[in-house]
């Protein structure tokens, strides 16, 4: 059977700029595939090539078997898209933009307002839905794209970071809709800023960096693959943790950053009594921990793991 | 938001086809003009009165001694002064519509995609046909009386919009290859009105100096307006005619396929 999502070295360039360069991606049909990347790194343009709104320079995509370029009839006729940047009619109603929609995807026009009242109930728009969109909240175009995108009941679907702009009841109850896409068979390519999410949701998680995939695979793997555990050290007021980090990567050779306003600090080790001396060397010669943390690894690890690697390439 | 699978029998759907997409995304231009009804009243009704009376009362005395004799003159051009700068206003309204979110969704739907170009173009005759009947019921009011009586008046209005919809070409495909908005009604105005004025709407070609008279006498909104003046009072000729509907030909069929290639184009950048 073919791949739901199948794309082989794709790149784009934007006059100089290469945004993206040599995407490959492999995905099954009902899987729920999480693009994860610091921002410029070219998920939006991956999207956009995906979805027949831009032509790859270089490479071949396909969705369902069907080439994004040479078919893409076809293939919207089995795609939805809800991309970063609500795509609805500001003009119009939360009711009227979803009968348009309705009706373009090829609904009758009994089937088309019956279908936009009950999307409207579930998404929790229904008293909002005789407002123009330009009077909604962030949050509410998010629901409502959302609901637009749904409304085809579309084979793959892709959702260029739909939780964006949420609060975390709306969080929630979009991944539960998208879990039920899932379950229904729906293959979903979504991406997000948020690592939560992906751990939440994703089946596998594609990290992509410049451009490039540079790991694919389980949320469990690849917090696996940072091996044991990670330390998380709070510094005293009036440490510098740039010093801290430089201290543990000269004495231990450990990749260690600082995040959050600067105090704490986080290394991976590979067993916990490296951790004691670590910790025992800090207190020896700067006398600054305040607190720490022996934790399993999470994806922001292996994302800072990841990215801290990537710079170390790029620099040699 | 208790999200629930959208229940089944429904109709099996087919994509829609080039006249059920079309009808659609006119709709969708249509619901524009109805939720904001205020803006249609004054770009379709309030200036174009304002208009019809400063050049009424103000070249009247000038140009011709009186209000009931210029406005015989005077009425058709304005039907056609009035309509053109609303062409423009659509393609401004067009390029802003293009690069806004609504038009990414479309371009990843599966109807007939030339669709999203024409229901705007058509609908908007909707707006062109309400300035055009309150410039003529107005006209009619301060004294207008068409020669050739209801039948004449009827060519005339249809053939204006005709010739709205042949310009409006023209700005739609300004509208899909510019960035942004302001550069469509700043190009466009600075296109439109040297035309509008060099032409022969307020004034009657025969006084000007001969070299003045060749250049008013080809310019395609004198065409135009020859052919309505003539429609109106019963004295439009074969060559009038021949030429009044050539310009209007020659405007679509050069720039609504150029405009529709520009538009498909658009998404290969
Ligand atoms: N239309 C465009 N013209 C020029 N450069 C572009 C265009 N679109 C994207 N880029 C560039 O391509 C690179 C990748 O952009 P892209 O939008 O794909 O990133 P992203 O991973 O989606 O980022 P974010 O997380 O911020 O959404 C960036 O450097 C961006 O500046
Ligand atoms: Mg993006």
């Amino acid at each position: 059977m073919a791949y739901a999502i199948e794309a082989q070295g794709l790149r784009k360039s934007f006059k100089t700029r290469e945004a993206v360069r040599g995407v490959d991606l492999a995905i099954q049909q009902g899987e729920l595939f999480a693009l994860l990347g610091p921002n410029g790194a070219g998920k939006t343009t991956t999207i956009h090539m995906l979805t027949t709104l831009l032509h790859p320079d270089e490479g071949t995509a396909s969705i369902c078997g069907y080439d994004v370029v040479k078919d893409a009839a076809v293939v919207r006729r089995n795609i939805s898209v809800t991309g970063q940047y609500a795509a609805l009619d500001e003009s119009l109603t939360g009711w009227q933009n979803l009968t348009l929609f309705a009706g373009l995807h090829g609904y009758s026009r009994k089937d088309a307002r019956a279908l936009a009242v009950e999307l409207l109930e579930s998404f929790n728009l229904a008293e909002a839905g005789d407002r123009t969109v330009g009077t909604y909240s962030g949050g509410m175009r998010r629901r409502l794209d959302l609901a637009a995108g749904i409304l085809s009941e579309p084979k793959v679907m892709f959702l260029d970071e739909p939780t964006t702009g949420l609060d975390p009841q709306s969080r929630r109850e979009l991944w539960d809709a998208v879990r039920h896409l899932v379950k229904n068979g729906t293959t979903v390519l979504l991406t997000t800023q948020y690592l939560e999410e992906a751990d939440q949701l994703a089946d596998r998680i594609g990290f992509i960096a410049q451009g490039r995939v540079i790991a694919v695979d389980t949320p469990e793997k690849l917090k696996a693959s940072i091996g044991g555990k990670t330390l998380t050290i709070k510094l005293a007021e009036g440490t510098d943790p740039a010093n801290v980090c430089r201290l543990l990567t000269s004495e231990f050779g450990m990749e260690a950053h600082s995040d959050e306003g600067g105090l704490i600090v986080k290394a991976a080790v590979r067993e916990a009594a490296l951790a004691h001396s670590v910790i025992g060397t800090l207190i020896d010669q700067t006398a600054a921990v305040d607190d720490f943390a022996l934790s399993e690894p999470t994806l922001d690890d292996v994302y800072f793991a990841l990215a801290i690697n990537r710079g170390n390439e790029v620099a040699s | 938001m208790s999200f629930t699978q959208t229940s089944g029998a429904r109709t099996p759907r087919r994509s829609p086809g080039c006249l059920a997409s079309t009808a659609l995304i006119m709709r969708r231009t249509l619901l524009h003009m109805r939720n904001n009804g205020f803006g249609l009243v004054v770009e379709a009704v309030l200036s174009p009165i304002i208009m019809l009376l400063i050049f009424t009362f103000l070249f009247s005395g000038a140009i011709a001694g009186s209000v009931s004799g210029y406005i015989q003159y005077l009425l058709p051009g304005i039907l056609v002064l009035t309509v053109v700068p609303m062409t423009v206003y659509s393609g401004t309204t067009l390029c802003t519509d293009i690069a806004r979110g609504v038009y990414h969704r479309f371009r990843t739907m599966p109807f007939w995609q030339p669709a999203a170009l024409f229901g705007p173009v058509i609908a908007d005759g909707l707006r062109y046909s309400a300035a055009l009947l309150t410039v003529l019921s107005m006209g009619l009011a301060l004294g207008f009386r068409p020669e050739d009586g209801v039948a004449g008046a009827v060519l005339a209005a249809i053939y204006v919009l005709f010739f709205a919809y042949s310009v409006s070409w023209v700005f739609a495909l300004i509208g899909n290859v510019a960035k942004q908005p302001e550069t469509v009604s700043g190009t466009s105005m600075m296109l439109v009105y040297p035309l509008l004025f060099a032409s022969n709407v307020l004034v009657d070609t025969s006084t000007m100096p001969r070299w003045l008279q060749v250049v008013v006498d080809v310019n395609p909104i004198s065409v135009a307006v020859a052919l309505t003046r003539g429609l109106f009072h019963g004295t439009a000729d074969a060559a009038d005619l021949a030429a009044g509907m050539g310009v209007c030909l020659l405007l679509v069929v050069v720039f609504a396929p150029l405009t529709i290639f520009v538009y498909l184009k658009r998404q290969l950048r």
